[in-house]
């Protein structure tokens, strides 16, 4: 301890809340599932990129990227990807929004997260559920 | 007045971090733009999804569907390459670690759009 002495102090010294303290209001939610989602979406652009790159392969890459993308995982990613944009997309307009000044009163910001959390989940379905009623494919 | 500022500094009102808004009004600028892309980049998803590689190749090698896809592409990648430093920038404190991922971040976006422009021209001339 004594030859140590800023080591003891700093230890003894009260620290500032943490992330853990904390209740969990929705805004604190959409906040940090607006970074995670940015972060998903950087892989969705690998994906994005490989699926152009097996496209521009002809018959063989198209297939390549099918074998994998048609599997349960890859269709749970691929579902998490849509949602991870259309969550994006909803927060992202919120953020513009604020920087306007509008949506900034406590109990709105919690209801609009609520109902972008919704939303978001609701619109990943519905496009899942188009394609796979077969409605999509209609650029056939 | 005394100030450590030079004159340049002091007219650029830049602090220690030394850059300005550019990185803050880009972000927005990449977001807006993103707002219609995105919403027709899940249309044509939708819109490809459950058809054959003659459906896309078609679409794709379309001169508008393939702009678009390419500014989809890159507004997508500069906006993630923004955003991607923030969060960097908030959890890494190692000047070392941060520098060095801060470059890999750059590398493997110039990688993932320089491989989808050259895909989507290559559509373009197949």
């Amino acid at each position: 301890m004594a030859d140590t002495p800023q080591k003891s102090v700093a230890a003894s010294r009260p620290l500032s809340p943490h992330l853990t303290i904390y209740r969990w209001p929705a805004t604190m939610a959409t906040s940090i599932t607006h970074r995670a989602t940015g972060v998903g979406l950087t892989m969705g652009a690998v994906v994005l990129a490989w699926w152009l790159v097996c496209i521009s392969n002809g018959p063989d890459g198209w297939q390549s990227f099918h074998a994998i993308a048609d599997t349960p995982i890859g269709l749970l990613v691929l579902f998490g990807l849509t949602w991870s944009l259309v969550f994006h997309f909803l927060n992202g307009v919120r953020h513009l929004a604020w920087d306007l000044g509008y949506g900034f009163p406590k109990q709105t910001a919690e209801r609009n997260s609520v109902i972008i959390l919704a939303l978001s989940i609701l619109g990943a379905v519905a496009i899942f559920a188009l394609a796979w009623t077969g409605h999509g494919g209609y650029l056939q | 007045m005394n100030s450590a500022q030079t004159p340049l500094h002091k007219v650029q009102g830049m602090g220690s971090s030394h850059s300005g808004t550019g990185h803050f009004w880009h972000e927005r600028v990449t977001a807006v733009a993103l707002i219609p892309l995105s919403l027709w980049f899940l249309y044509v998803m939708l819109g490809l999804a459950g058809t054959s590689e003659v459906t896309a190749l078609q679409f794709l090698a379309h001169p508008w569907n393939a702009i678009l896809m390419g500014a989809f592409v890159v507004f997508s990648l500069y906006h993630a390459y923004l955003g991607l430093q923030v969060v960097i920038d908030d959890y890494i404190h190692t000047p070392g670690t941060k520098i060095a991922l801060l470059l890999l971040r750059l590398s493997a976006i110039l990688l993932v759009g320089g491989a989808s422009l050259f895909a989507i021209v290559r559509i373009a001339a197949l």
